[in-house]
């Protein structure tokens, strides 16, 4: 997030598309909602189901699958149309808006209905709304980078909220909701085929240089590696040897699942560390055990980039052990000796070699967390990014054409698919499945699918339903919903056993490699 | 010149803020005035009366939480007048419910009948299931009361258990309100409200229905705000007792948004998980699997030993036979097929010291960028 979850209660708009805030981030969602029920805030809800926050919402459009650009161009259309832009932000923070302004030109809210289904109308409501605003903020989750054209999806949602200067302020932003405890830390941390920790590049030689003199190598590569969703079809090929996994299920959570479980079958090694075998886990030939979180120090980064304490609680069960000292162990193993006495020594390692966490240290978040950049020990941390300018400098607007999902529904697939999850359930479910009574409020996969539609198949709530793809077939109960939009499924992903992911679509964003899990073409009968 | 406004406290001449009460200015201060019904951050509603205070001029005892700051103002928040109003406001909520705490006395006859039906009500011979965690026996304790001066009241409303997360018990409601302003006004999730009316009055859900059957999304915040023994965790209730348990301060595993918990622990298990109050992000707010979801950490299922595949079946190894093995392949492979061929799926739900040795083995041992994780899963 560019701002903090705090400050969401210091706008005076929130436009919240592509996620399902309630669901996904509840406490998140109370700053919401507390905004538009106590404190005057206006609330764009944009998503495709009717999500529990449109019922906060003053404003809900409900876009096609899949047509995000062509929306969020529309409302910049208005914006600039009707002067609603912030043209001293524009001139002092922005380049490249001329041409920003030729392809959004044609996006007026009429061409705009065609293509996304929003009323006109609507459309302009909700350009005047945000563009009036003297503080918007935009949350948005998977809803909008889970497409092809995620990447375009997101900035885009920048090119808006440039356009209307509301970057670097209290209560406005670009903030993506991030899905899990970490993902945002195993970024910071190099986790991530094309930068070490901090995001610096790996193409960059006097970055490699700094490190390899740092952890005393030599010969590490410059050129970017490759993404999880390469991975997998290099390893359908052949290509791809030896994997190791750590804390993950993609047996359950990558796309096309049926593709993906041949290709890691393909592997000649598959190292799985985790605390419970998984679906991944039963293929592996080695299997270790690790700890969990209770079990170990450490830090998180939230979403809000803010670096938080985690502390032993338990001794961890059997033999299992940190992630950190098992590969440490391996790496010692390979001849490259890697010791620590405890965390707080790999973090202190961390600050010295990452600019962005240098300030950063037990001592200084014992009490509270503090939010990176924080490049020195007397910094107070970083709530708010781009106050004085951007990480380039001025801020770019990308000139953005829509282009549509890279699958169409047709008369052999005629439903849209589109997936995510559910309140009592998390990801795979490895964790949450272990508590009854979450699995008694959430104890399988369905089907949530509106009535019309429900009628049309002859489908009666708690029907089983058989779903099928391109890529494969799934059989789950029936939910007549009204959160559904005619025309359009959605399914959770949690349960191995109807898994979503059989269906999804491997198809990727170009730039990013994120699949296109919110849109697929699928037909739906009712199963035997 | 300006003149600052001031209040005096039990003799002490204290500045303001417009818009301060007087319990925030006493809180400010380090004067404890106690306080029931009052939940921070919630719109004050002087529902239960225990906060009240002696303002010279008044006719009345004022509610300290939601009696406005003023000038020139003078509160005595312990006089006798007070105490004596505070001792029977503690009177009443004792006699209204099944507070069997030994607070309510046992200096008679009727302590006895009174304890046997509680316990009949409970279905436990133990005493309170919150029992040293009730601000209602706390503050019966510090002001010397016990129940027996009314008659108790009948209990006019069953327990309801039929969730899997929440005992609702309305034997020990108060009425103070915490827990419909923790919903509405905390979470804004407006499951709960005050129904029915006088002696009738109840907390419920969905026009009266069970939580599981009402708009309920299970955070639990009630649980946490609840001042008595009426909400309860029901895998907690009369099992975990707070002497017996150890709490350490942690984050959340589940998303992104990093809520700061209190694991509470007994016998080298988790039992169970609060918010920790006052802190960011979350200010004690949790959802449902965060205060709930901990079942994994002591599951049966955890692995415990290394495991190698043998003719497509799992045996178990040590250590030193797994590491071996893992350190021999990868080298192998590695060496065979160049580290292009090799590639690591590091983890959004470990540490980032974690993630950084990940990054670390990837690059400065297997010599290769092929690294990444669940980001865009």
């Amino acid at each position: 997030m560019t701002n903090t979850i705090a400050d969401i209660e210091e706008a005076d708009v929130i436009l919240v598309t592509g996620s399902n805030t309630t669901e996904n981030h509840p406490v998140l969602s109370a700053f919401v909602k507390r905004a538009v029920k106590f404190k005057g805030a206006k609330l764009i809800v944009v998503d495709p189901r009717r999500i529990k926050l449109t019922q906060f919402a003053d404003l809900w459009l409900r876009p096609n699958l899949g047509t995000d650009v062509a929306w969020i161009n529309g409302m910049m259309n208005v914006i600039i149309n009707e002067g609603l832009l912030d043209e001293d932000f524009v001139d002092r923070r922005t380049e490249g808006f001329e041409a920003l302004r030729k392809v959004v030109e044609k996006y007026d809210p009429e061409f705009v209905e065609g293509i996304t289904g929003i009323p006109a109308e609507a459309l302009r409501a909700a350009a005047r709304l945000y563009g009036k605003a003297g503080a918007a903020s935009i949350l948005y989750c998977m809803g909008i980078t889970q497409h092809t054209t995620g990447t375009d999806n997101v900035k885009s949602l920048a090119n808006l909220a440039m356009l209307t200067g509301n970057l670097g302020r209290p209560g406005t932003g670009v903030n993506p909701l991030r899905g899990q405890n970490n993902v945002q830390g195993a970024c910071d941390m190099g986790g991530l085929p094309n930068v070490f920790s901090g995001y610096q590049p790996v193409t960059d030689l006097a970055v490699v240089k700094k490190m390899e003199d740092a952890w005393g190598v030599s010969g590490i590569p410059t050129k970017p590696g490759l993404t999880v969703t390469k991975m997998i079809p290099m390893a359908h090929e052949g290509r791809l040897k030896a994997l190791y996994i750590m804390g993950e299920n993609p047996l359950v959570s990558d796309p096309d699942l049926n593709h993906a479980e041949k290709s890691i079958k393909n592997l000649d090694f598959l190292v799985v560390q985790d605390i419970f075998l998984t679906e991944t886990a039963q293929l592996a030939d080695v299997v270790l055990p690790s700890t969990c979180f209770a079990e170990k120090d450490g830090t998180f980064s939230n979403t809000e980039r803010r670096v938080q304490r985690v502390r032993k609680a338990l001794e961890p069960p059997g033999e299992s052990m940190e992630d950190w000292k098992i590969i440490c162990s391996v790496a010692t193993r390979m001849g490259y000796e890697m010791k620590y006495p405890d965390s707080e020594a790999i973090f202190n390692e961390i600050a010295r070699v990452t600019p962005s966490y240098a300030g950063l240290s037990y001592a200084r978040i014992e009490k509270e967390g503090l939010h990176w950049p924080c490049p020195s020990a007397e910094h107070p941390g970083t709530p708010i990014l781009h106050t004085q300018q951007f990480a380039r400098g001025r801020g770019l607007f990308h000139a953005i054409e829509w282009i549509p999902p890279s699958e169409q529904t047709d008369d052999e697939y005629p439903m849209y698919l589109t997936t995510g999850r559910i309140l009592y359930q998390y990801h795979t479910g490895t964790m949450t499945m272990k508590t009854g009574g979450l699995n008694f409020k959430a104890p399988e996969a369905f089907v949530e699918i509106s009535a019309a539609d429900a009628a049309r198949y002859r489908l009666a709530d708690g029907d089983m339903v058989r779903v099928s793809s391109r890529r494969g077939e799934i059989v789950a109960r029936v939910k007549v919903s009204s959160k559904a939009v005619d025309g359009t499924i959605f399914i959770p992903f949690h349960f191995a056993r109807a898994a979503a992911n059989r269906l999804t679509n491997a198809a990727l964003d170009p730039v990013s490699g994120i699949p296109e899990y919110k849109v697929c073409a699928v037909r739906i009968s009712k199963a035997a | 010149m300006t003149t600052s406004k001031i209040i005096t406290i039990n003799g002490r001449e204290l500045t303001f803020e417009n818009d301060e009460t007087i319990l925030e200015v006493a809180r400010r201060n380090g004067i404890e005035i106690p306080t029931l019904c009052h939940l921070k951050g919630t719109q004050p509603t002087g529902a239960c009366r225990i906060c009240v205070v002696e303002v010279e001029g008044a006719r009345n005892l004022m509610p300290a939480c939601c009696t406005p700051a003023a000038d020139k103002m003078v509160v005595r928040t312990e006089s006798p007048q007070v105490v004596a109003a505070r001792r029977l406001i503690i009177q009443l909520m004792l006699a209204s419910g099944n507070h069997n705490c030994a607070i309510r006395g046992s200096d008679n006859q009727d302590w006895t009948a009174f304890q046997l039906k509680v316990q009949e009500e409970d279905g436990s011979s133990d005493l309170c299931p919150v029992w040293g965690d009730c601000r209602l026996q706390d503050l019966a304790y510090r002001y010397q009361v016990s129940g027996e001066r009314f008659d108790a009241t009948v209990n006019r409303y069953p327990i309801e258990d039929v969730n899997p997360f929440i005992v609702r018990d309305f034997s020990r409601c108060i009425l103070c309100g915490r827990c419909v302003q923790a919903c509405c006004e905390v979470q804004v999730n407006n499951a709960i409200s005050f129904g029915y009316r006088g002696p009738f009055s109840k907390i419920i859900a969905a026009g009266d229905r069970p939580l599981k059957d009402s708009d309920c999304v299970f955070c639990g915040e009630c649980v946490q705000v609840c001042p008595v023994g009426a909400l309860v965790e029901k895998e907690a209730r009369y099992r975990v007792r707070p002497w017996e348990t150890g709490k350490v301060r942690t984050t959340c595993t589940y998303c992104g948004v990093g809520c700061q918990i209190l694991l509470h622990v007994k016998d080298g298990k988790v039992v169970k998980v609060t918010g920790v109050p006052d802190s960011p992000p979350n200010h004690g707010s949790l959802c449902v699997k965060g205060r709930f979801g901990f079942d994994f950490i002591n599951s049966e299922k955890r692995l415990t030993k290394p495991l190698i595949k043998e003719n497509g079946k799992f045996r178990e190894a040590d250590w030193d036979e797994a590491l071996d093995l893992v350190a021999g392949r990868f080298r192998e492979i590695v060496e065979k097929n160049g580290s292009e061929s090799v590639g690591v799926l590091t983890s959004a739900r470990v540490t980032n010291e974690e993630n950084y040795i990940a990054n670390k083995f990837a690059r400065a041992v297997l010599k290769t960028n092929n690294i990444d994780h669940c980001a865009r899963l």
